[in-house]
């Protein structure tokens, strides 16, 4: 099984993440990570989904999804070819001798520190999985009270949009 | 009534916009999309639109005894005419209670279009009285839904669920309106704007794949057209009808597609699958190259699909994209509508044929081998009882093909599917995907309401009977003569067939008691009587065709036939779960001992 990003162009309409979560779960496909937001164009939304299948059923599920009457375009987007983000806040134990290196570790991958309390900072950090995973492996010594992670988002490389050949006819 | 000071249908264009309640919107989108029946049964949350139903004349609404009834009398509505059946029910358990027959529109992409009441806007989400959420309810089983909160969204509401189940690969569509939307008054404007930006199905196909299809029809030397239910839903017949003759290819038929290709024609070899004829189901499992058309490789016609048709290559034709490779590799896609692929199709050939096609008399004297080596046949019970499948072949001998027949779902459904000899489109009903018990009676109704003039025969068991008899009220009371034929057996026949074959002849929970030398609980003949049908007992032979005669003269009543069965007879040919269409059954005396199924 490989992970797949798929970028979903859909109707901001009442129930549409259940209808895209539910044909997920019934036709047995596992949702790894998902975002959900509004687009640039009013009343359309878009879905970042992550999703670990084959081949086959990734065109099984991508022609499924295309079903949805709410779903206005499906694309694939290749690692190579967009850039794609996850978002972390992460709560760390510190003490007086722990956070200086807790703040070494940040400044080398370039996160931030966006609350501080006696005994713990909050991290914030953006990156793609490699990078976001790198800094919870060098965190996790420290202990790590608390993490919230946003789902993966994705946009396409260049001046191309997905939403401008829906609309050009 | 605004309804009936206002004749004139369309909103003339220079006066402000006629003000209905929601209620009314309902009716008049209904009647403006041209429906002319509806099945359906008031409860709270409708009781403003049954208000207005109650004095407009253009639609006739058939007061059904249970919500199912309305969902299945739609679907055979829809089945026997192409035309979007419609079923309406109250909130909470009057809309689910729609579920079965919906799912089972789904499963057989039935155009349906279920209307159904939700409780007050300002209620909902509180577990009001009788709320339930229909559309979540609903979501896996459903081509799409919408709410109406506002009277205003009624008619666009309508009017795209309609649009979306009778377009594309057709299929139930439900619209939930809340009381107050049906209450409120508004603006009807019509047309309404259909704002459906993500819902283009494909009908026309790509041209390239149209001609690599000729081209390996070119080829082929064993070639077999596979028939599906999806021929029938876009009334591409004649079209099919002129593929075959043009390419001289055998033809299979699945259980949904029956009718779809003359029985009679000699090209066609009959009904493949699990209980397909010998020479459907060889032809499948042996061809070089499968033109599949509507169809969708079920489980229970392909077999063990590992090992389903190893030397084919495959056509696939689907106007649903999702259906092209999902259970088996095609070869050449093919999206489209049927009706015009068939037709593209037909041209490809004509082109590429003259420099002259590939020999099939080889493949053919093989399948009339076949044929004429295993026809469908049966044997004599030797209980002494009545053989099922004489019973049927009779009513349809008798009747003949014009007109329609309904089947409920087990070992009388395979029969009728045998048996029957259907030469037209739309004239066999059944419940192929879902397998719904209780589907017949029902379905058999709504199909006489949409082609009154036709004879409609409802073959029903004596298990499927007795979910959904109830209808038989409504056909007497709304003068829908239809005819049951209950194939009693006394017990639920398709599974304890496999329970005979498969576990040790362990009848567990299979008896109905209705049947010979039984306390026959309930009388069904007591039981047409009580409902002022016509109630026929047939126990032997000679009684079958004087029975089936007075059912065809009798027209002013529902006619309820119970004939007596043998409960031994088994449907044959039969291919055994999970294991290759190569190991078909012609009947048991031909098979080897099975193991585990």
């Amino acid at each position: 099984m490989t992970s797949h990003v798929l970028s979903l162009l859909v109707e901001d309409k009442p129930g549409l993440l259940t209808r895209v979560a539910g044909l997920f779960a019934r036709r047995g496909f596992n949702i790894e990570s998902l975002a959900v937001g509004h687009s640039e164009i009013p009343g359309l939304s878009r879905i970042t989904i992550l999703v670990d299948v084959d081949d086959v059923p990734l065109e099984q599920v991508t022609k499924q999804l295309n079903k949805l009457i709410n779903v206005i375009k499906i694309v694939e987007l290749d690692v190579s070819q967009s850039v794609q983000r996850e978002h972390l806040l992460i709560k760390v134990k510190v003490d007086s001798t722990t956070r200086s290196q807790v703040l070494e570790a940040v400044n080398l991958f370039r996160a931030r520190v966006v609350d501080v309390a006696t005994d713990a900072v909050v991290i914030e950090v953006t990156g793609d999985s490699g990078k976001t995973q790198a800094l919870l492996r060098v965190l996790e010594p420290f202990g790590i009270r608390e993490l919230a992670q946003s789902g993966l988002l994705a946009i396409g490389r260049g001046s191309k949009s997905i939403t401008e050949r829906v609309f050009r006819n | 009534m605004t309804t009936e000071t206002t004749p004139v249908p369309s909103a003339p264009a220079s006066a402000e916009p006629e003000m209905l309640t929601g209620s009314g919107a309902i009716i008049r989108t209904l009647e403006l999309l041209g429906v002319t029946d509806v099945f359906g049964i008031p409860g709270g949350a409708v009781i403003p639109l049954y208000d207005e139903l109650m004095t407009q004349t253009k639609i006739r609404h058939i007061l059904v005894r249970h919500e199912q009834g309305a969902g299945h009398a739609a679907e055979g509505y829809a089945s026997a005419t192409g035309r979007v059946g419609v079923a309406i029910a109250t909130s909470g358990p009057g809309a689910t209670n729609l579920v079965t027959a919906i799912a089972d529109a789904y499963m057989d992409s039935v155009p349906l279009l279920a209307i159904t009441g939700q409780v007050f806007s300002t209620s909902m989400g509180t577990d009001a009285f009788q709320e339930a959420d229909i559309i979540g309810i609903t979501m896996p089983i459903t081509k799409h839904s919408f709410l109406a909160r506002r009277a205003e969204e009624i008619p666009a509401a309508i009017a795209s669920a309609y649009h979306i189940a009778s377009t594309g690969r057709p299929g139930p569509v439900l619209v939930d309106i809340t009381k107050d939307a049906q209450q409120n008054l508004a603006p009807f404007i019509w047309p309404p704007k259909l704002d459906l930006p993500g819902y283009r199905p494909i009908v026309k196909a790509h041209g390239k794949q149209v001609q690599a299809a000729a081209q390996l029809l070119l080829a082929a030397k064993k070639p077999v057209l596979y028939v599906g239910g999806g021929v029938i839903r876009a009334h591409a017949s004649a079209e099919l009808l002129a593929l075959a003759e043009a390419t001289g290819a055998p033809v299979v038929t699945t259980l949904m597609a029956r009718g779809a290709f003359p029985d009679s024609h000699p090209q066609h070899l009959g009904m493949p699958g699990m209980h397909g004829t010998v020479s459907a189901v060889l032809a499948l499992q042996e061809s070089d190259l499968i033109i599949s058309l509507g169809a969708r490789f079920d489980d229970r016609v392909t077999g063990k699909i590992s090992e389903f048709a190893p030397s084919a290559k495959i056509v696939h034709v689907d106007v649903d994209p999702a259906e092209i490779s999902k259970i088996r590799f095609a070869d050449v896609p093919i999206v489209g509508d049927a009706k015009d692929v068939i037709a593209d199709l037909i041209i490809a050939w004509t082109e590429v044929a003259q420099a002259g096609a590939s020999d099939t008399a080889e493949w053919w004297t093989y399948l009339h081998g076949l044929k004429e080596e295993f026809p469908l046949g049966f044997t004599e019970p030797t209980d002494g009882l009545l053989a099922p499948q004489y019973v049927i072949q009779r009513i349809g001998e008798l009747t003949g093909p014009e007109a329609v027949y309904a089947a409920g779902v087990g070992q009388h459904q395979m029969w009728a599917a045998q048996f029957i000899k259907y030469e037209r489109p739309n004239s066999w009903l059944n419940s192929g995907g879902a397998g719904t018990m209780g589907y017949s009676v029902p379905a058999a109704m709504g199909a006489k309401v949409a082609e009154p003039d036709r004879v409609v025969w409802s073959i029903d068991g004596d298990g499927c009977f007795q979910m959904t008899n109830q209808e038989l009220a409504t056909c007497t009371i709304n003068k829908i003569p239809i005819k049951v034929a209950i194939i009693n057996n006394s017990s639920l026949g398709m599974v304890r067939q496999w329970q005979s074959l498969f576990y040790d002849g362990r009848h567990s929970f299979t008896d109905l008691n209705t049947g010979h030398g039984t306390a026959m609980v309930p009388d069904f003949v007591k039981m047409a009587d009580a409902y002022g049908a016509l109630g026929i007992r047939v126990t032997s032979k000679d009684q079958v065709d004087d029975a089936i005669k007075l059912a065809l003269a009798t027209n002013d009543r529902p006619v309820v036939i119970d004939f007596i069965v043998s409960p031994g007879a088994m449907v044959w040919p039969m291919v055994p779960q999970g294991v290759s269409n190569s190991f078909v059954q012609y009947a048991k005396d031909h098979a080897p001992t099975w193991g585990d199924e």
